[in-house]
């Protein structure tokens, strides 16, 4: 089974319906990049895989579980913000505008979240933590504020933080959109090791690059419908539908 | 020759007038003459200034100033807790905590202190006794003493205040900080105490050390039900030997005394919580 399953997820602000029915599958170790012109709902869809935002219609799986519900007895109950907390702990999220915690050190954001949340001890979480800033390459800005690194290195700080919960998914929400252009390549390449080791990733971005090289699959979205998919060369190279010919006309 | 004068300034050592500041100058000197003229009035007042360290340090003062500072701090304190429930109700999603929150807050910070202590001190008047039937009963007039009709009428008033502090400084911070905290997994109690009050603390610091201040100063309403504050305190002994403004100066310079140390308090708190 796939790792993540949705199918017909509809969403609307108030009267604007955001999301129209979307039907997806990420495979387990798969890379979804999701494309598309701003509005078309692909950061929506992403947060309500994680629960951030509720879905009108349609469901979500993640590793058969229906994201927001507990099923029991033929039936789904919704579940308390406390509980839904619960299942968040197995997906990892990334946020265009890094959303460190300041007033913690870079080392502290990333243990926060094992000793918080699971309960750890924080001198085995110190040492786990050390070995993810190395990982993203900022060994030796363990005790730096967030206000004292660059946007590039904080944002790899907080892909540093989602994996310490040792997620079973993650999703980035347009990671680089708020980067300086010298800046984006280092989290970019953060993402792609962490691809290489076989993540499940669903990535909503604008690197047309990045989808190219790292996408096994491509989902391009417009007003809130996914109007084609495929491996990243169908669908970058030789587009079929005329909206997806027109945007990447304009971005590539 | 105007291009030989340009180049005989930039050549020679020219003096440089630095800017002159007259009002300066001009108005510290009526400054001085203002303390100096107050000064010489007190100096002349028919006032019994060596009387005053001795009200100052006079154990019906010292009794008031402890019972002025433990209403202080219980009635702020006990504000605190609840003007932190309150906030929380007035943001919650649930409609029935929210709009409970509003009556309570239009209710408590509609009232003026003062009266709200005469009701709560006269409260025997019109209820005997205070019970929850079948649980326990007790006569009003035994529980509701002066200290605790001060107590009531004070911090009930102050948490309406904090809980409208406490509620600006959970709004003021950024709605991406829950999420970074939702997205790891965090419960709200963990998100609200780890993550979204530590940095609200530095929006509600500054606003909530003005309060203190006005409830060191507010207790001084307690006086009216004869609890031994401060002034009360001061009326205690210059009813029995008329230096009426000997003994209020001696309450004066103790209200000075405690409203320093409270800023002193405030910039320590404000330095520990503030941006990094």
């Amino acid at each position: 089974m796939a790792l993540v399953e949705a199918v017909g997820v509809r969403k609307s602000f108030g009267h604007t319906e955001v999301l129209k029915g979307i039907d997806l599958e990420v495979e387990r170790g798969e890379v979804v990049c999701l494309l598309g012109p701003s509005g078309a709902g692909k950061s929506t869809f992403l947060r309500c895989v994680n629960h951030l935002e509720t879905i009108d219609a349609g469901r979500i799986w993640v590793d058969g579980v229906p994201v927001g519900f507990r099923s029991a007895g033929g039936k789904l109950y919704e579940l308390r913000e406390r509980e839904a907390a619960h299942q968040r702990r197995d997906v990892g999220m990334v946020f265009q505008r890094f959303n460190l915690f300041p007033h913690r050190t870079a080392l502290e954001n990333i243990m926060e979240g094992p000793v918080q949340v699971l309960g750890r001890r924080k001198a085995e979480v110190g040492a786990e933590a050390l070995a993810l800033l190395e990982r993203v390459g900022l060994a030796e800005k363990a005790g730096a504020y967030p206000a004292q690194l660059s946007g590039g290195q904080q944002q790899r700080v907080a892909i540093a933080r989602a994996l310490a919960m040792k997620p079973k998914l993650m999703l980035f929400d347009e990671p680089t959109s708020a980067l300086d252009p010298e800046l984006v390549g280092e989290v970019l390449d953060v993402m792609t090791s962490l691809a290489r080791d076989g993540m499940t990733m669903i990535v909503v971005t604008h690197e047309i690059g990045f989808a190219r090289s790292v996408a096994d699959r491509v989902v391009f979205l417009v007003d809130g419908a996914v109007v084609e998919t495929g491996t990243p060369s169908d669908v970058l190279d030789n587009p079929q539908q005329p909206r997806t010919q027109q945007f990447l006309a304009k971005v590539l | 020759m105007a291009s030989d004068t340009r180049m005989n300034d930039v050549r020679e050592e020219l003096v440089v007038v630095p800017l002159r500041h007259p009002w300066r100058w001009i108005s510290g000197a009526v400054v001085v003459l203002v303390i100096a003229g107050l000064g010489w009035a007190m100096s002349e007042a028919q006032i019994q200034w060596e009387d005053v360290p001795g009200f100052f340090t006079h154990p019906v003062m010292l009794e008031g100033l402890l019972n002025t500072i433990v209403l202080a701090v219980a009635a702020q304190g006990g504000a605190i807790v609840l003007g932190v429930v309150v906030a929380l109700m007035r943001l919650s999603a649930n409609p029935v905590a929210r709009w409970f929150a509003v009556g309570y807050i239009w209710l408590f910070r509609g009232l003026p202190v003062l009266l709200q202590i005469l009701i709560w001190f006269n409260l025997a008047l019109v209820f005997q006794n205070i019970s929850i039937p079948g649980l326990f009963s007790v006569p009003t007039n035994v529980v509701m003493t002066a200290f605790v009709a001060a107590l009531l009428g004070l911090g009930l008033n102050e948490s309406a205040y904090m809980a409208e502090i406490v509620r600006a400084g959970l709004s003021s911070v950024d709605e991406g900080q829950t999420e970074a905290a939702k997205s790891i997994g965090m419960t709200p109690l963990t998100t609200l105490r780890r993550v979204v009050l530590p940095q609200a603390m530095r929006v509600i610091i500054p606003p909530t050390g003005n309060n203190f201040i006005n409830m060191i100063k507010g207790t001084s309403m307690a006086s009216v039900i004869a609890f031994t504050e401060l002034i009360h305190a001061a009326n205690n002994i210059s009813s029995r030997n008329l230096e009426i403004m000997e003994t209020l100066f001696a309450a004066a310079a103790w209200y000075l005394v405690m409203v320093s140390l409270a800023s002193i308090g405030q910039h320590y708190l404000e330095r520990a919580y503030g941006p990094r």
